[in-house]
């Protein structure tokens, strides 16, 4: 009877982890910033490169920082749900414009819409690794106090915005 | 001949690494970078070091640590650095922790487990190969031939 137990649990166990293989997003590296202050940065806006934002001039409000690229064709699937979102809802969403041509990307804003508030730029990708950015496009949510409570990393759906982005919002809008 | 020296040539352009002309001045400082870069992942390309990686990313990242060499961090503040940024997978090599702790037994455990396997294989073979003539279930005559035929294969 053993001899037919052992290789069936064996069996069962090697099943059981490649299901949860299957599952597995090896692209979703957890992000070690969640619950820590928005690194700083001085960086100039995309229209107006005089001018510079920091997350300072954020605080006491909830914001989305999206990073996103004229080049990135994901972030082109992603494009039409963010300018949806920003229509629709209240929302501040700053986009890190990462490793771009400035030129490009105003004309990227030009012909798809501008869902940003501001855009900044990073054209050398040294805000993306303050912010462990690796594949864009990702969206930071950051609270009124300044500290990151969510990363999302690849294109925002529709769905999102319904199941995660809206409720996380408004519980933050709550928090003093 | 020409084939086979074709395919060795492709062998060994797989395995060369990035185009990297970083050159510091102190050697103890080119060491370090040269080890951070082979214990840093490519997080976009995920399965190479930043040193093998071309990506964007791996570059950049490349470009991170030769500064901070320059300013004089040592290895455990770039490694310090890059662990805050992007998390412990961007170490090769995983620090022993709580989270990774599974990912260093492992290896032990089944090592162990295969040991005591082949243990107890061996055991009942043993046990098996040993049998006594005695209590074999045939005729006197049959166990006298067994005991003459195997006396005579010690013998020979």
């Amino acid at each position: 009877m053993l001899k037919y137990i052992i290789p069936l649990l064996l069996f069962i166990i090697l099943a059981v982890f490649l299901g949860l293989g299957l599952n597995l997003k090896p692209n979703d590296i957890p992000s070690p910033f969640i619950n820590k202050p928005a690194p700083e940065f001085s960086a100039p806006k995309l229209n107006a490169p005089e001018q510079k934002l920091t997350p300072a001039d954020l605080k006491g409000q909830v914001w989305l920082f999206n990073v996103w690229a004229s080049w990135c064709v994901s972030c082109r699937a992603e494009h039409p749900i963010l300018n949806q979102f920003a229509k629709q809802y209240a929302v501040v969403i700053i986009g890190l414009n990462y490793k771009d041509e400035p030129e490009d990307a105003k004309t990227w804003l030009k012909t798809l819409g501008n869902p940003y508030n501001v855009s900044i730029m990073d054209q050398e990708g040294r805000i993306g690794i303050d912010y462990g950015v690796y594949g864009v496009p990702e969206t930071f949510v950051i609270d009124k106090k300044g500290l990151i409570r969510y990363k999302h990393t690849g294109p925002v759906s529709a769905e999102d915005v319904q199941k995660i982005f809206l409720p996380l919002i408004a519980k933050l809008e709550a928090e003093s | 001949m020409k084939p086979i020296l074709f395919i060795m040539l492709l062998v060994i352009s797989i395995n060369s690494h990035a185009v990297d002309s970083r050159q510091l001045s102190d050697p103890k400082q080119q060491e370090s970078y040269e080890t951070l870069t082979k214990e840093l992942r490519c997080l976009v390309c995920q399965n190479q070091t930043i040193a093998d990686s071309n990506a964007e990313l791996a570059s950049d990242l490349r470009r991170q640590v030769y500064e901070m060499l320059q300013q004089g961090k040592s290895e455990q503040d770039i490694i310090g650095y890059m662990t805050d940024r992007y998390g412990e997978f961007v170490l090769y090599k995983p620090a022993f922790a709580g989270k990774t702790s599974l990912l260093w037994i492992a290896p032990v455990l089944f090592l162990f487990m295969g040991l005591m396997t082949v243990f107890f294989v061996i055991r009942r073979k043993r046990a098996t190969a040993q049998f006594n003539v005695d209590t074999l279930d045939i005729t006197p005559e049959k166990q006298k031939k067994i005991r003459s035929l195997l006396e005579k294969g010690e013998l020979s």
